[in-house]
């Protein structure tokens, strides 16, 4: 099975043409890509939004719900509600798109919320009154405040996105779901079961980008790997380190040490 | 000057959190709002800021009606200290002290130069510059919140609770700096504590509210302790009121008496006292030796008794009394500006100075106003 699998993955002949992995990988990025602008343009405004003002809340529990109905039934009515009205390829892949990026919205809209409704209200308040306006409020203290959340709101979707785009084979389209889709249907396993290994590698792939993008991002003084007492980095992001590195601050830190 | 004028504020639920509030905050002076947990300091402080809206009255700055100011503008002129500080978690130290210069459009490096100057200003390590928020202790995150309020140099500075967060030693240096700060500054400062021992220390003037809002009384510390205005301003106040009502007044000329002295390694001469005050090269105190327990050696360190406080000649009667009492002499020791030893004073002659001087004399037409600071050098 092992060596069948990696005879399909490295068969030349897999690597080239128009149901070759470069291209089916393009593909399933591309979708994803589009699912994850779509849905960030919806999630991040609307989270920010709530998150600032402290209304429709239920909004949030709301689209929560919505990932409880079941993906492959949603696109089968969406593609049939949209299949007539659209011609070619947008006939399959609107509904495609439009199933992921309700599966995208959800952890990315309570990610947003979550962040901006967890910045220390202490914070918020002198932001004000220090003279910020509202939108140099939500811009400069709410929303860098609150990219943790956000981050790890957006490493769900994207995982989730990146993991069901391959139901987009189901109704014609490409990606590296044709592999799957395809390899059950003519019983060829080998095949099956590398466009899975092919998916759970770029879930992964994308994943570690995510994180290192987060770590870009992220204020050191919202992580605990800011500057130590002795100017060192601490740049290992296990809590037990960020542990220590606030532990490793206090000795040093008594007031009045420099006055 | 800050002017409250018949201010209320009612919250929607129907709470009234300030009640028909008059008082003049004046010009480069500190006044404190001081009262009971609820009774409406925080609504106060905030209304100058119009981070609430009064429902009645109105507040001006300089003959400024704040209601008629852009919220944001009015705000950027105004340094906000808040109870936990409130710095920004995600900016370094230098970024938050520069938070009003850059949202006024100063350039970074004037932004960065200005900031750095601040941290040195508040009593910081230039190096914690570059920490963030969470890495720092309260007491400094407190002076970063200070710094971050001065940055811009405002005329007027809000503080709520400023010091409060931290233990009493730190609370206690705090308030020394920033006492020392604004000799130098001489900003307008309302500043609110729910502790009337820190209220008494700060103040140039002290407003008390009561619970539901209302001002109690307003006047000059020395005034407030002499003439409380009511049971309610007597009984916050508190016990000992007359024993520190002393630390405002000034030390009259002391009867002095000259003390021998000797230096660290001498020995006592015979017949030097049960009590002999050992001195530096400069004559500075250092503390009392009992020379019966020395005998034939020199004096050392180990021998002296700390315990005696030091007051100043200049200082207040009641550093002078804490001196007289505080001392394994009884013999008070007192010290120039410079720390150099002027002589030794006695409790009885402390307290005969005290029984000549003359409290504060009270206003009997506006007992609530009555000892507030005189607002001539304002020309209101
Ligand atoms: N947003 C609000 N809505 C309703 N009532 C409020 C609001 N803010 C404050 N209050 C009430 O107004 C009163 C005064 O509150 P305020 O915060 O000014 O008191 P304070 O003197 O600062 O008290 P503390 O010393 O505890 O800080 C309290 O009874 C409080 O419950
Ligand atoms: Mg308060």
């Amino acid at each position: 099975m092992i060596g069948s699998l990696l005879s399909w993955l490295t068969d030349p002949a897999n690597w080239s043409g128009s149901d070759g992995i470069p291209t089916r990988l393009l593909e399933h990025l591309t979708y994803a890509l589009m699912t994850m602008v779509i849905a960030a343009a919806v999630a991040l405004p609307l989270g920010l939004w709530i998150g600032h003002s402290g209304r429709m809340r239920w909004l949030v529990t709301a689209t929560n719900a919505a990932r409880a109905v079941p993906t492959l039934g949603l696109l089968f009515a969406a593609s049939l509600l949209v299949g007539p009205v659209l011609k070619g390829d947008a006939a399959y892949l609107a509904p495609s798109i439009a199933v992921l990026v309700l599966l995208a919205v959800p952890p990315l809209l309570a990610g947003t919320y979550a962040g901006v409704e967890a910045v220390d209200p202490a914070a918020r308040d002198a932001a004000r009154g220090v003279g910020m306006t509202g939108w140099q409020v939500l811009r400069q203290v709410e929303l860098p405040c609150a990219l943790p959340l956000v981050m790890s709101g957006l490493r769900t979707a994207v995982l989730q996105v990146v993991a069901t785009a391959t139901i987009a084979a189901y109704i014609g389209l490409g990606g590296l779901g044709r592999y799957l889709v395809d390899g059950i249907a003519l019983g060829d396993y080998p095949r099956a079961a590398g466009g899975a290994l092919l998916v759970a590698l770029l879930a992964i792939a994308l994943e570690g980008l995510l994180a290192l993008l987060q770590r870009r991002l992220v204020s050191p003084g919202l992580t605990g790997r800011g500057r130590r007492v002795g100017g060192s980095r601490n740049d290992d992001e296990s809590v037990a380190a960020e542990a220590n590195a606030r532990t490793a601050v206090a000795p040093g830190g008594r007031p009045g040490t420099s006055s | 000057m800050i002017r409250f004028d018949g201010v209320t504020k009612q919250f929607p639920d129907g709470t009234v959190a300030v009640d028909d509030l008059s008082l003049t905050a004046p010009t480069g002076k500190i006044t404190v709002l001081v009262g009971p947990s609820g009774c409406g300091k925080t609504t106060s402080l905030r209304m100058v800021n119009r981070m609430i809206e009064p429902t009645k009255g109105s507040i001006s700055l300089d003959g400024q009606d704040t209601g008629r100011m852009k919220q944001s503008e009015l705000r950027r002129g105004i340094g906000y200290v808040i109870q936990h500080a409130g710095l920004f978690p995600h900016r370094t130290v230098l970024d938050n002290i520069g938070t009003v210069p850059r949202l006024l459009g100063w350039d970074r490096k004037r932004t960065q130069e200005r900031s750095r100057e601040l941290l040195e200003r508040v009593g910081l390590d230039p190096a914690l510059g570059d920490r963030y928020p969470a890495q720092l202790s309260g007491g400094q995150q407190q002076r970063v919140g200070v710094a971050r309020a001065l940055a811009a140099d405002p005329p007027v500075m809000l503080m709520d609770e400023p010091f409060s967060a931290v233990d009493p030693i730190v609370r206690d240096q705090l308030q020394d700096e920033f006492l020392r700060l604004q000799d130098e500054l001489g900003k307008t400062i309302i500043f609110v504590t729910h502790d009337i021992d820190e209220a008494i220390k700060l103040g140039d003037q002290v407003a008390v509210l009561r619970v539901g809002g209302q001002l109690a009384q307003v006047a000059e510390p020395s005034y407030l302790l002499a003439h409380p205005a009511d049971d309610f301003v007597a009984d916050f106040v508190g016990r000992d009121r007359g024993y520190r009502a002393l630390q405002f007044q000034p030390t009259p000329r002391l009867p002095l008496r000259s003390e021998r002295t000797i230096v660290l390694g001498e020995q006592p001469a015979a017949g030097s006292g049960a009590w002999l005050l050992v001195v530096d090269e400069q004559r500075k105190p250092l503390g009392w030796v009992e020379p019966a327990r020395i005998g034939s050696r020199g004096v050392e360190d180990a021998d002296l008794h700390r315990g005696g406080t030091v007051a100043r000649a200049a200082g207040t009667l009641r550093g002078a009394l804490d001196a007289a009492l505080s001392s394994p002499s009884r013999r008070g020791v007192v010290v120039d500006d410079s720390g150099v030893l002027v002589g030794t004073v006695l409790a009885h002659e402390v307290l005969s100075a005290i029984e000549d001087t003359d409290r504060p004399e009270r206003d009997e037409e506006d007992p609530v106003h009555g000892g507030a600071v005189a607002l001539a050098e304002d020309g209101a």
